[in-house]
């Protein structure tokens, strides 16, 4: 290949977590440095997201999605770290060989020293639900909606339903609103929200929108474009009970039916991904089982806050040029696995004698319960909590002490009464 | 502005039709009553090149089945479409053995070449994924698979290269004999004087052949539904994989596409309503059942879409193709309406020349290759450079999941047939078919549209009529 470049450190999206990773990278001394951004600018998708509460962790200030992004932004162009926009990644191949592609440099090929994966997620589109009838317009993501509004400035529907509780659902149960749609339902499969309580409260009550809770949407009406759904109730087993179907007129189904890392690079370079998470399987910093391969952000597994996207990203950024260093990055093999109640741990694994943070989310809601880790029979953690949800993720902090007395090769995560 | 020759209905059997027509130094025109080509039928159907052996022996069904199954090869290369010769396997458990042996018979004697019957153990090395429980199959290395509506496209595409009009969202109201030959008006008022009328009307043949005074026979719609699974499972079956047929159809087939999803359907229920092409929960039960019959594990997780057909189903069982009048008639083109499209051509054509007095020259400038739809993706990585140098849009990427950049979809909308709406671009180019079902790249599809054919963003349809994307613009913009 002719135009073949080589880069120190090519980080794969220029969102939260990509801008996060290369600042860090740059801070811990690394120069050569190239971020690849499908889009036209830098801030990946919380450019559209223009509602506020991003930042409270990280900046101890509410701040809108773009204002967050813009923060990272200008660290990257004051810092100078080279970046390509309307760059599309095509192939990653697992000897970290990168092609790509835009308007200026064509295809393009790019022998990376490290790979950063940072291309978030997306929603899970309807075709996936298997809901019955028609096939009209009107049927949109929450995000493909929030696009129209935000971006475009065009209001996609004017009557209302929502399925599903995700966040960017509930806000854009309140965008619509603002914007003169009257949002007659928001349907939730599971009989509690997957979306933060915040939101809940401050896009669906102060609006007076009900969250009808164990619903789903059974049936789309309308030939050309939406003019109805019939909704329904369902048991525990999550099956439409028919005596309960009631028809909603409406011209728009907007979905918020789950967020999906989006791994098709990381496949393509054979990189092991977990089932739960539909990421790569990591060790505390973030290292794929592909030497020099990192990831972080939603591609990994789906966060609540950016806050924590851009507190995952550094400890890739970091990590990814003490590789570079050739600085060993492991010494120990732990495995942390999980109970079932425990969906998943990121990490999945723990390679050295330091502090780490553990993430996790459990599968279902559970109040007064104990977090316990274990080696074999020897407790490590044991936490009390009033009450865990799908909706929060959880973390806790493993001390190097506590890992450095482990003897097995599993640290077991449970939930317990 | 009068025509030789106009054909009512642009899906597949009307595209090949005006393909094979537009040789002919002729007026020609096709009407069609949506806002695209292959609108009907041809978009949701099982995407098969049928061998042959299905069919009665001495039907027309059979006699252009078998014919069209031989031409496709040639057709889908001038065409430009994908076209894949994956053999097709009809299973049978050991109490249908007798079925499938008096299909194989069937077929020799349709002359459909190189079938054999494969026992239990070489069916298995065969196909690993099939049910264990399954005692024999039917091999048919002709079977193959073609995308029916990049067909079309292309048919109705190369026709219009080569001098044919299309005439979008022309819906026939009524049909009156004048001077000789006919004055076809629209339900808009709009109206063409034609020599010949050709009605390939799909589910409304019946009804155009009442407006020429010429239904002898009805035709009722067929709901089949199917569902689309993810690239992941493309090879799930490398070939087309039917059960032993029953009187509703094939039954419901598992089959790889040419684009590389995996297919599963169609059921078979009959219905009243022509326009209703909604899923069900009975079908998408019916297809989990019995494509589990055939194919076992199938990972039903990953469906990534799910639709509706309407086969035409006539009342003789046969295709019916006559003419009378200078009115041709094709009704009933049901299943295997595509494989035989490009034979029903054929036969049209001779029907025109030898009955009808048909005796046009073909013209001198009449080319009928047309350069693939898909050809930027086939390029290497040089060439595709080249095109970038010269055309950046080319370089910039709209629908991340398929691949598909800006230059393709502008492509698209230009080039004959052009499309204009968001569905129109998704079946020329593919974008917005992938994992996210256009999630990310439907906005930026909309305003490609909206620049490219100079109309308001809110004008920009999914596809066609009422079927409106965004109303207004947002408080701030107003």
């Amino acid at each position: 290949m002719s135009n073949m470049m080589k880069v120190d450190l090519v980080i794969v999206g220029g969102g939260p977590a990509g801008m996060s990773a290369a600042v860090a990278a740059y801070d811990a001394g690394l120069r050569n440095i190239l971020i690849l951004e499908r889009d036209r600018s830098l801030g990946g998708i919380l450019r559209q997201c223009i509602h506020n509460g991003f930042g409270l962790h990280r900046f101890k200030e509410e701040l809108t999605g773009p204002e967050y992004a813009y923060r990272y932004e200008v660290q990257v162009r004051e810092k100078n770290i080279p970046f390509k926009l309307n760059t599309m990644v095509l192939d990653i191949t697992p000897e970290k060989v990168i092609t790509a592609m835009n308007s200026e440099d064509g295809l393009f090929q790019i022998e990376a020293g490290a790979i950063i994966l940072a291309m978030g997620c997306r929603e899970r589109p309807k075709g996936a639900l298997n809901i019955c009838g028609t096939r009209p317009a009107g049927v949109f993501t929450a995000g493909t909606a929030q696009k129209f509004v935000n971006m475009d400035g065009y209001m996609p529907g004017k009557k209302v339903v929502i399925l599903g509780s995700g966040d960017i659902g509930l806000i854009m149960a309140r965008r619509m609103t603002l914007e003169g749609a009257e949002v007659k339902a928001v349907c939730e499969l599971m009989p509690y929200s997957g979306g933060l309580a915040r939101n809940i409260e401050q896009c669906l009550n102060d609006f007076g929108i009900p969250l009808m809770l164990s619903h789903t949407v059974v049936e789309i009406h309308g030939k050309d474009r939406v003019t109805g759904v019939t909704i329904a109730k369902v048991d525990e087993r999550r099956k439409p009970i028919a005596e309960t179907r009631q028809y909603i007129e409406c011209d728009t189904l907007l979905l918020s039916v789950g967020l999906l890392p989006e791994n098709e690079l990381t496949k393509s370079a054979k990189i092991p991904l977990s089932p739960i998470t539909g990421g790569a399987t990591v060790d505390q910093n973030r290292q794929t089982e592909t030497e020099g391969v990192f990831a972080c952000g939603n591609v990994l597994h789906v966060h609540d806050l950016v806050d924590y996207v851009s507190e995952e990203a550094e400890i890739a950024g970091k990590a990814a040029v003490a590789y570079l260093e050739g600085k060993a990055l492991s010494g120990r093999n732990i495995k942390l696995a999980t109970d079932g109640k425990v969906r998943y741990t990121v990490p999945q694994r723990i390679t050295a004698e330091e502090n780490v943070t553990v993430y996790f989310r459990v599968a279902d809601v559970y109040r007064d319960v104990r977090i316990v880790v274990r080696d074999g029979e020897n407790v490590l953690v044991n936490k009390k909590k009033q009450k865990v949800a799908p909706g929060e993720m959880e973390s806790l902090t493993l001390t190097a002490e506590m890992i450095a007395g482990v003897t097995g090769d599993t640290l077991s995560f449970s939930i317990e009464q | 502005m009068k025509y030789d020759i106009t054909i009512i209905g642009a899906g597949v059997v009307g595209g090949m039709i005006a393909r094979e027509l537009a040789k002919y130094d002729l007026r020609l025109c096709l009407l069609e009553k949506e806002n695209d080509v292959a609108m009907g039928a041809t978009k949701a159907n099982s995407a098969i090149v049928h061998a042959g052996f299905d069919a009665k022996e001495g039907s027309l069904k059979a006699k252009l089945n078998v014919r069209g199954s031989r031409m496709m090869p040639k057709v889908t290369e001038e065409l430009g479409v994908k076209y894949q010769r994956n053999e097709s396997l009809v299973v049978a458990f050991a109490h249908e053995r007798a079925e499938v042996e008096a299909i194989y018979e069937r077929g020799i004697r349709n002359g459909v070449e190189g079938l054999r019957i494969v026992e239990h153990d070489e069916l298995l090395a065969l196909e690993p994924n099939v049910n264990p429980e399954l005692d024999c199959a039917l091999l048919a290395p002709t079977g193959a698979i073609v995308c029916p509506y990049e067909l079309c496209i292309a048919a109705v595409g190369n026709a219009m290269d080569n001098g044919a009009e299309l005439k979008l969202n022309f819906k026939v109201e009524s049909i009156e004999q004048k001077n000789g030959g006919y004055v076809i008006t629209a339900e808009n008022g709009e109206a063409v004087e034609t020599a010949i009328v050709i009605n390939c009307a799909g589910v409304y043949s019946e009804e155009i052949a009442k407006m020429t005074g010429d239904a002898d026979f009805t035709v009722h719609p067929r709901r089949g539904e199917y569902m689309v699974l993810d690239k992941e499972c493309g090879n799930f079956t490398k070939r087309t994989i039917f059960h032993t047929p029953t009187k509703m159809g094939k039954g419901i087939l598992v089959s790889p596409t040419v684009d590389g999803n995996l297919l599963l359907g169609p059921t078979a229920t009959d219905i009243e309503d022509k326009t209703d092409v909604s899923t069900t929960p009975e079908g998408f039960a019916t297809i989990f059942e019995k494509s589990s019959d055939n194919v076992a594990k199938i990972p039903f997780n990953k469906v990534i879409t799910s639709f509706t057909g309407l086969r035409a189903v006539g009342s003789t069982g046969d295709f019916i193709i006559k003419h009378r009048e200078g009115v041709v008639t094709l009704a009933g083109i049901e299943s295997p309406g595509l494989s035989s499209a490009p034979a029903i051509a054929e036969y049209v054509e001779q029907m025109l020349r030898d009955e009808m007095g048909m005796n046009a020259p073909v013209k001198a400038s009449y080319n009928p290759v047309r350069k693939a739809g898909h050809y930027f993706h086939d390029l290497s990585m040089e060439e595709k450079n080249e095109i970038i140098k010269k055309d950046p849009r080319y370089g910039r990427i709209v629908c991340r999941c398929e691949g598909i950049t800006e230059g393709e979809i502008v492509e698209a909308v230009h080039r004959n047939p052009g499309a204009s709406d968001v569905d129109g671009v998704k079946r020329r180019t593919r974008s917005g078919m992938g994992r996210c079902q256009g999630g990310f790249c439907s906005p930026i599809v909309v305003d490609i549209i909206a620049r490219e054919k100079q109309m308001a963003f809110c004008d920009v349809t999914k596809f066609g009529g009422a079927s409106v994307i965004n109303y207004q613009k947002t408080k701030g913009e107003n």
